[in-house]
Protein backbone atom coordinates (compact mmCIF):
# COMPACT_ATOMS: atom_id res chain seq x y z
CA UNK A 1 0.00 0.00 0.00
CA UNK A 2 2.92 2.82 0.85
CA UNK A 3 4.37 2.56 -2.57
CA UNK A 4 0.74 2.79 -4.04
CA UNK A 5 0.31 5.97 -2.13
CA UNK A 6 3.43 7.38 -2.83
CA UNK A 7 3.10 6.94 -6.51
CA UNK A 8 -0.34 9.25 -6.21
CA UNK A 9 1.16 11.53 -4.02
CA UNK A 10 4.57 11.86 -6.55
CA UNK A 11 2.16 12.12 -9.38
CA UNK A 12 -0.11 14.89 -7.28
CA UNK A 13 2.78 16.70 -6.62
CA UNK A 14 3.92 16.75 -10.17
CA UNK A 15 0.88 18.30 -11.30
CA UNK A 16 0.71 20.76 -8.30
CA UNK A 17 4.28 22.18 -9.50
CA UNK A 18 3.66 22.20 -13.15
CA UNK A 19 -0.25 23.76 -12.34
CA UNK A 20 1.60 26.78 -9.69
CA UNK A 21 4.02 27.32 -12.87
CA UNK A 22 7.25 25.81 -11.13
CA UNK A 23 8.04 23.74 -13.52
CA UNK A 24 8.91 27.14 -16.13
CA UNK A 25 12.54 28.13 -14.65
CA UNK A 26 11.57 31.67 -15.99
CA UNK A 27 8.82 32.12 -14.08
CA UNK A 28 10.82 30.72 -11.04
CA UNK A 29 13.80 33.28 -11.65
CA UNK A 30 10.93 36.00 -12.40
CA UNK A 31 9.79 35.45 -8.90
CA UNK A 32 13.68 35.85 -7.51
CA UNK A 33 14.40 39.10 -9.71
CA UNK A 34 13.22 40.89 -7.01
CA UNK A 35 14.82 43.90 -7.90
CA UNK A 36 14.69 44.23 -11.80
CA UNK A 37 11.58 46.06 -11.59
CA UNK A 38 9.47 43.31 -13.07
CA UNK A 39 8.53 41.36 -9.84
CA UNK A 40 6.20 38.50 -10.62
CA UNK A 41 5.08 37.82 -7.36
CA UNK A 42 2.93 34.38 -8.32
CA UNK A 43 5.55 31.37 -6.27
CA UNK A 44 4.54 33.69 -3.14
CA UNK A 45 1.02 32.26 -3.59
CA UNK A 46 2.70 28.33 -4.26
CA UNK A 47 4.13 28.74 -1.17
CA UNK A 48 0.72 30.26 1.02
CA UNK A 49 -0.91 27.29 -0.89
CA UNK A 50 0.89 24.51 0.49
CA UNK A 51 1.63 25.80 3.74
CA UNK A 52 -2.22 26.42 4.60
CA UNK A 53 -2.75 22.92 3.45
CA UNK A 54 0.11 21.21 5.43
CA UNK A 55 0.23 22.89 8.19
CA UNK A 56 -3.35 21.95 8.18
CA UNK A 57 -3.03 18.64 7.35
CA UNK A 58 -0.54 18.12 10.24
CA UNK A 59 -2.53 19.50 13.24
CA UNK A 60 -5.17 17.36 12.59
CA UNK A 61 -3.53 13.94 11.51
CA UNK A 62 -4.71 10.85 12.83
CA UNK A 63 -2.24 9.79 16.05
CA UNK A 64 -0.33 7.38 14.16
CA UNK A 65 -0.25 7.12 9.74
CA UNK A 66 -2.29 5.17 8.48
CA UNK A 67 -0.11 2.44 6.73
CA UNK A 68 2.79 2.93 9.19
CA UNK A 69 3.44 1.94 12.89
CA UNK A 70 4.33 5.44 14.10
CA UNK A 71 5.24 9.23 12.90
CA UNK A 72 9.12 9.45 12.43
CA UNK A 73 10.76 11.22 15.51
CA UNK A 74 12.30 14.21 13.74
CA UNK A 75 15.08 15.34 15.37
CA UNK A 76 15.18 18.45 16.84
CA UNK A 77 18.85 20.05 16.04
CA UNK A 78 19.69 23.72 16.20
CA UNK A 79 20.66 25.75 12.72
CA UNK A 80 24.37 24.49 12.57
CA UNK A 81 27.00 25.26 10.05
CA UNK A 82 25.96 22.79 7.41
CA UNK A 83 22.54 23.89 7.33
CA UNK A 84 23.77 27.49 6.40
CA UNK A 85 26.55 26.28 3.98
CA UNK A 86 23.98 24.13 2.23
CA UNK A 87 21.48 26.48 1.95
CA UNK A 88 23.65 28.82 0.58
CA UNK A 89 24.80 26.29 -2.39
CA UNK A 90 21.56 25.49 -3.03
CA UNK A 91 20.36 29.32 -3.60
CA UNK A 92 23.23 29.78 -5.50
CA UNK A 93 22.70 27.02 -8.20
CA UNK A 94 18.68 27.85 -7.77
CA UNK A 95 19.03 31.66 -9.02
CA UNK A 96 21.57 30.79 -11.51
CA UNK A 97 19.11 28.19 -13.40
CA UNK A 98 15.71 28.57 -11.98
CA UNK A 99 15.12 24.65 -11.27
CA UNK A 100 14.71 23.25 -7.62
CA UNK A 101 14.87 19.86 -7.34
CA UNK A 102 11.11 18.53 -7.52
CA UNK A 103 10.26 20.29 -10.68
CA UNK A 104 13.89 19.70 -12.11
CA UNK A 105 12.66 16.20 -11.82
CA UNK A 106 9.19 16.56 -13.25
CA UNK A 107 10.98 18.06 -16.14
CA UNK A 108 12.77 14.79 -16.64
CA UNK A 109 9.72 13.21 -17.34
CA UNK A 110 8.36 16.11 -19.59
CA UNK A 111 11.50 14.97 -21.79
CA UNK A 112 12.55 19.48 -21.76
CA UNK A 113 15.58 20.10 -23.16
CA UNK A 114 18.32 20.88 -20.94
CA UNK A 115 16.66 18.90 -18.21
CA UNK A 116 18.91 15.76 -18.66
CA UNK A 117 22.16 17.45 -18.21
CA UNK A 118 20.25 19.66 -15.13
CA UNK A 119 18.93 16.54 -14.05
CA UNK A 120 22.05 14.32 -14.08
CA UNK A 121 24.39 16.80 -12.46
CA UNK A 122 21.78 17.00 -9.24
CA UNK A 123 22.09 13.58 -9.29
CA UNK A 124 25.61 13.82 -9.13
CA UNK A 125 25.59 15.99 -6.79
CA UNK A 126 23.47 14.50 -4.42
CA UNK A 127 25.77 11.37 -4.39
CA UNK A 128 29.05 13.86 -4.16
CA UNK A 129 27.26 13.76 -1.01
CA UNK A 130 26.90 10.56 0.25
CA UNK A 131 30.54 9.76 -1.02
CA UNK A 132 31.80 12.98 0.71
CA UNK A 133 32.07 11.92 4.17
CA UNK A 134 30.69 15.27 5.11
CA UNK B 1 5.85 44.35 -10.69
CA UNK B 2 5.45 41.99 -13.79
CA UNK B 3 1.49 41.75 -14.04
CA UNK B 4 1.87 40.14 -17.66
CA UNK B 5 2.70 37.55 -15.90
CA UNK B 6 1.39 37.35 -12.40
CA UNK B 7 -0.71 33.83 -12.31
CA UNK B 8 -1.84 34.16 -8.57
CA UNK B 9 -5.11 31.65 -8.69
CA UNK B 10 -2.91 28.69 -10.62
CA UNK B 11 -0.02 29.41 -8.35
CA UNK B 12 -2.28 29.02 -5.45
CA UNK B 13 -3.96 25.60 -6.73
CA UNK B 14 -0.82 24.57 -7.47
CA UNK B 15 0.40 24.89 -4.10
CA UNK B 16 -2.86 23.99 -2.84
CA UNK B 17 -2.10 20.39 -4.99
CA UNK B 18 1.17 20.46 -3.69
CA UNK B 19 0.30 20.95 -0.04
CA UNK B 20 -2.21 18.11 -0.28
CA UNK B 21 0.44 16.00 -1.73
CA UNK B 22 2.40 16.18 1.39
CA UNK B 23 -0.36 15.83 3.40
CA UNK B 24 -1.51 12.68 1.82
CA UNK B 25 2.09 11.13 2.26
CA UNK B 26 2.55 12.78 5.71
CA UNK B 27 -0.64 10.98 6.74
CA UNK B 28 -0.81 7.86 5.17
CA UNK B 29 3.48 6.31 5.09
CA UNK B 30 4.01 8.79 8.04
CA UNK B 31 6.52 10.75 6.02
CA UNK B 32 7.60 14.38 4.94
CA UNK B 33 7.73 15.19 1.45
CA UNK B 34 11.31 16.06 1.21
CA UNK B 35 12.30 15.41 -2.65
CA UNK B 36 15.95 16.03 -1.45
CA UNK B 37 15.71 13.60 0.97
CA UNK B 38 13.59 11.19 -1.01
CA UNK B 39 15.62 11.22 -3.91
CA UNK B 40 18.68 11.59 -2.08
CA UNK B 41 18.36 8.19 0.20
CA UNK B 42 17.64 6.63 -2.60
CA UNK B 43 21.62 6.49 -3.73
CA UNK B 44 21.94 3.75 -0.14
CA UNK B 45 18.45 2.94 0.76
CA UNK B 46 18.00 1.18 4.32
CA UNK B 47 17.02 -2.46 3.72
CA UNK B 48 12.77 -2.29 2.59
CA UNK B 49 12.60 1.54 2.03
CA UNK B 50 13.67 2.02 -1.42
CA UNK B 51 9.98 0.63 -2.76
CA UNK B 52 8.00 4.01 -1.74
CA UNK B 53 10.62 6.56 -2.50
CA UNK B 54 11.00 5.00 -6.19
CA UNK B 55 7.56 4.93 -6.59
CA UNK B 56 7.25 8.73 -5.49
CA UNK B 57 10.13 9.26 -7.78
CA UNK B 58 7.86 7.54 -10.56
CA UNK B 59 5.09 9.63 -10.00
CA UNK B 60 7.05 12.82 -10.24
CA UNK B 61 8.51 11.93 -13.58
CA UNK B 62 5.18 10.11 -14.86
CA UNK B 63 3.28 13.51 -13.25
CA UNK B 64 5.44 15.31 -15.84
CA UNK B 65 5.03 12.91 -18.80
CA UNK B 66 0.92 13.37 -18.27
CA UNK B 67 1.14 17.12 -17.95
CA UNK B 68 3.14 17.18 -20.81
CA UNK B 69 1.36 15.42 -23.44
CA UNK B 70 -1.70 17.39 -21.91
CA UNK B 71 -0.90 20.59 -21.65
CA UNK B 72 3.06 21.13 -22.97
CA UNK B 73 3.16 24.88 -21.90
CA UNK B 74 3.28 24.37 -18.65
CA UNK B 75 6.73 23.56 -19.60
CA UNK B 76 9.53 25.67 -20.62
CA UNK B 77 13.54 24.63 -21.16
CA UNK B 78 15.78 26.30 -18.55
CA UNK B 79 17.71 29.01 -20.48
CA UNK B 80 21.91 28.91 -19.78
CA UNK B 81 24.90 27.08 -21.57
CA UNK B 82 25.62 23.14 -20.60
CA UNK B 83 28.41 24.61 -18.40
CA UNK B 84 25.85 26.53 -16.28
CA UNK B 85 23.09 23.82 -16.30
CA UNK B 86 26.44 21.25 -14.64
CA UNK B 87 27.36 23.73 -12.41
CA UNK B 88 23.75 24.76 -11.27
CA UNK B 89 22.45 21.28 -11.01
CA UNK B 90 26.06 20.23 -8.61
CA UNK B 91 25.47 22.80 -6.51
CA UNK B 92 21.50 22.32 -6.19
CA UNK B 93 22.07 18.62 -5.65
CA UNK B 94 25.27 19.04 -3.21
CA UNK B 95 24.20 22.19 -1.49
CA UNK B 96 20.15 20.51 -0.46
CA UNK B 97 21.73 17.35 1.13
CA UNK B 98 24.13 19.31 2.58
CA UNK B 99 21.44 21.59 4.06
CA UNK B 100 19.20 18.44 4.84
CA UNK B 101 16.65 19.84 2.85
CA UNK B 102 14.97 21.93 0.01
CA UNK B 103 12.05 23.99 -1.12
CA UNK B 104 9.60 21.21 -0.19
CA UNK B 105 11.14 19.76 2.99
CA UNK B 106 12.27 23.05 4.20
CA UNK B 107 10.27 25.50 2.35
CA UNK B 108 6.92 23.66 2.36
CA UNK B 109 6.80 21.35 5.21
CA UNK B 110 9.56 22.56 8.06
CA UNK B 111 8.12 25.62 7.52
CA UNK B 112 4.53 24.27 8.09
CA UNK B 113 5.30 23.46 10.89
CA UNK B 114 7.99 26.46 12.13
CA UNK B 115 10.75 24.50 12.40
CA UNK B 116 13.47 26.87 13.18
CA UNK B 117 15.70 25.08 11.29
CA UNK B 118 13.33 25.28 8.08
CA UNK B 119 12.75 29.03 8.36
CA UNK B 120 16.31 29.78 8.72
CA UNK B 121 17.03 27.29 5.45
CA UNK B 122 14.32 28.90 4.16
CA UNK B 123 15.53 32.38 4.58
CA UNK B 124 18.50 31.92 2.87
CA UNK B 125 18.25 30.40 -0.29
CA UNK B 126 15.85 32.79 -0.89
CA UNK B 127 18.01 35.67 0.07
CA UNK B 128 20.43 34.17 -1.99
CA UNK B 129 18.68 32.89 -4.43
CA UNK B 130 17.34 36.83 -5.21
CA UNK B 131 21.12 37.89 -5.13
CA UNK B 132 22.41 35.41 -7.51
CA UNK B 133 19.22 36.47 -9.34
CA UNK B 134 20.32 39.91 -8.94
CA UNK B 135 24.04 39.94 -9.68
CA UNK B 136 23.65 37.18 -12.55
CA UNK B 137 20.68 39.47 -14.66
CA UNK B 138 21.88 43.08 -13.42
CA UNK B 139 25.50 43.20 -13.22
CA UNK B 140 27.03 40.67 -14.42
CA UNK B 141 24.42 39.36 -17.60
CA UNK B 142 21.98 42.97 -18.33
CA UNK B 143 19.51 40.85 -19.47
Amino acid sequence: MKPAVAFVCGLLFAVGLAVAGMTQPSKVLGFLDLFGGRWDPSLAFVMIGAIAVYATARALAPRRPLFAAAYPELRRRGVDRRLVAGSLLFGIGWGLIGFCPGPAIVALGALVPGSLVFGASLLIGLAAFQVSDL
Amino acid sequence: MDLAHFTPIASLVGGLLIGLAAALLWISNGRVAGITGIVGELLAPARGDAGWRLAFVGGLVGGGALVHALHPSAFAAPRGSTGLLVVAGLLVGFGTRLANGCTSGHGVCGVSRLSPRSLAATAIFMAVGISTVAIARHLVGGA
